[in-house]
């Protein structure tokens, strides 16, 4: 399915993972992270538990760490946030590898590095194993709003359009000598954003008189038929069970 | 829809005293009348802002005339009848990336009739022998965006045929196709066997794909008949702003 349609962070597999419905791991992803969230601090061990569920599920739907790794590293700019917070933090100060730091500040570090590591390593399984139509569909079947996911459904469409319209208007601008290198050529660059913009909003009119065309009444309609078993609920959400005793562990020796 | 009572097919189009200004006070339309039986293909032929956009709005009701009206195979275009009229005209854009807007060929073509109220394996059939009368049934389920100007127009033509339309509109159907594209589309429409309603600056294409051409000028219908004896008319083209290819003549019958 899907063929051709791939984005950089989904990893085509069969797996038990991948056949699962996307409503599924979308509930599934989400209920894991509020229980990542709902952990106290102070229960180290609990994250390391985390993770292995995790590692688990990779295994199974064949993912590599270090493909994922590598895409985490959209978490960086938080982290050096997070890096921040020890040294400005308040008192009581203690002593770590020779530095004065901020016991507040430290675990406050810790708290946001570790469950926002563990949160973008959830996303990226979902995404791994979720094609964007999928997606989509799957937020639809949870009774998403429908302007919601007819935006993003028309937005995955169209941004390789409008790409493509960025840059057949910057190769026209090089080929008539523009060197966007040069700071007082950023005029120009900006100027095409605007009218790259007009023309997207031109385009957007013309889908919406072609969609009316077609009997459009507001809302994409449901097209694969694919029924969700309770089976595949059961499996879905076995991950996230887990995740809900090991956060309650972290409550119990917290 | 209709009883098998009425022993001749009502007209496919049929627009008379049709005028339209727009809200910033430019008159587009100047009262059309046209009519188009069941089964004919006409080209309909003009300048630049001539109109034809602007009529062809008309035809599934996106536009609301100021004064006139339109019908389609009897049924006249009015709020009431909008979902019902907006199935009866196909209507393809120039763009087919105006047209096509699902991330798949076969959402895209499966769009019209969902809309219209047709599910399931009925859905499928549809989807496949719309698929099928363009010959690009075995790209279904590839995305829009990785076909060729050629392939998406076909596609675009698909999406209007699983409607099951009284009347094909077609846009421009000939801008930006190669001539091997151009020949394979005509071809798609020759096969086809439905009213066809054709809006062109290609009058080769006109002549080879319509017998029947109308022309309009400033909102006024200027000409009506065979398509031949009107592009070998010389006055009348010149006088219209239409102009046979370099190198081209055609000598009426």
């Amino acid at each position: 399915m899907g063929a051709g349609h791939a984005h950089p962070l989904y990893l085509p597999r069969t797996s038990a993972v991948h056949g699962l419905p996307a409503e599924v791991k979308v509930v599934a992803a989400f209920l894991g992270v509020v229980c990542v969230v709902a952990t106290p601090r102070e229960a180290f061990a609990v994250f390391g538990g985390y993770l292995l569920l995790l590692a688990l599920i990779w295994s199974i739907a064949r993912i590599p760490p270090g493909w994922l790794s590598r895409r985490a590293l959209i978490e960086t700019p938080f982290v050096v946030l997070a890096v921040l917070l020890p040294i400005t933090g308040p008192d009581p100060r203690i002593d770590w590898l020779g530095l004065s730091v901020s016991e507040p500040g430290l675990l406050g570090a810790w708290n946001i590095l570790v469950k926002g590591t563990l949160g973008v390593l959830t996303s990226l399984t979902l995404a791994a194993t979720t094609p964007l139509p999928e997606l989509l569909l799957g937020l639809q079947r949870l009774r998403a709003p429908a302007l919601v996911t007819t935006i993003a459904t028309l937005m995955l469409r169209y941004v390789d359009v409008i790409v493509a319209e960025a840059r057949r208007m910057r190769l026209a601008r090089i080929a008539r000598g523009h060197d966007p290198r040069f700071l007082w050529q950023v005029g120009a660059t900006a100027r095409g954003v605007g009218s790259l913009f007009i023309r997207s909003y031109e385009r957007g009119e013309r889908v919406h008189l072609a969609m009316l065309s077609r009997g459009w009444t507001g809302e994409l309609p449901q097209l694969a038929e694919r029924v969700t078993t309770r089976r595949d609920w059961l499996r879905g959400l076995a991950p996230v069970a887990v995740a809900a005793a090991l956060a309650c562990t972290g409550w119990v020796i917290a | 829809m209709a009883a098998g009572a009425e022993p001749v097919r009502p007209l496919s189009l049929a627009v008379s005293g049709l005028a339209f200004t727009y809200p910033d006070g430019t008159q587009a339309l100047h009262g059309i009348d046209l009519s188009i039986a069941a089964g004919e293909r006409v080209a309909l032929l003009g300048p630049n802002g001539a109109g034809k956009t602007t009529l062809v709005l008309h035809l599934n009701g996106i536009l609301t005339p100021g004064h006139g009206s339109v019908a389609v195979g009897g049924l006249p275009v009015t709020k009431a009848n909008l979902h019902e009229i907006r199935r009866r005209v196909g209507i393809v854009f120039q763009d087919p990336d105006d047209q096509l807007f699902m991330p798949t060929v076969r959402a895209d073509v499966a769009f019209g009739p969902a809309n219209f109220g047709v599910r399931g394996d009925a859905l499928d059939e549809r989807v496949h022998a719309a698929l099928d009368a363009v010959g690009m049934a075995e790209h279904a389920d590839r995305s829009p965006l990785h076909l060729s100007g050629g392939q998406r127009r076909r596609v675009a033509l698909a999406t209007v045929l699983a409607c099951d339309p009284e009347i094909l509109v077609l846009d421009e159907p000939s801008s930006n196709l190669d001539p091997v594209a151009r020949r394979e589309l005509a071809e798609v429409l020759l096969g086809l066997d439905r009213t066809i309603l054709m809006v062109t600056h290609d009058l080769p294409y006109a002549l080879q794909l319509c017998p029947r051409s109308i022309v309009i000028d400033d909102g006024v219908v200027v000409a009506d008949g065979p398509t031949r004896e009107l592009l070998a008319d010389p006055d009348l083209l010149r006088r219209h702003r239409l102009e046979l290819p370099y190198g081209f003549t055609l000598r009426g019958t």
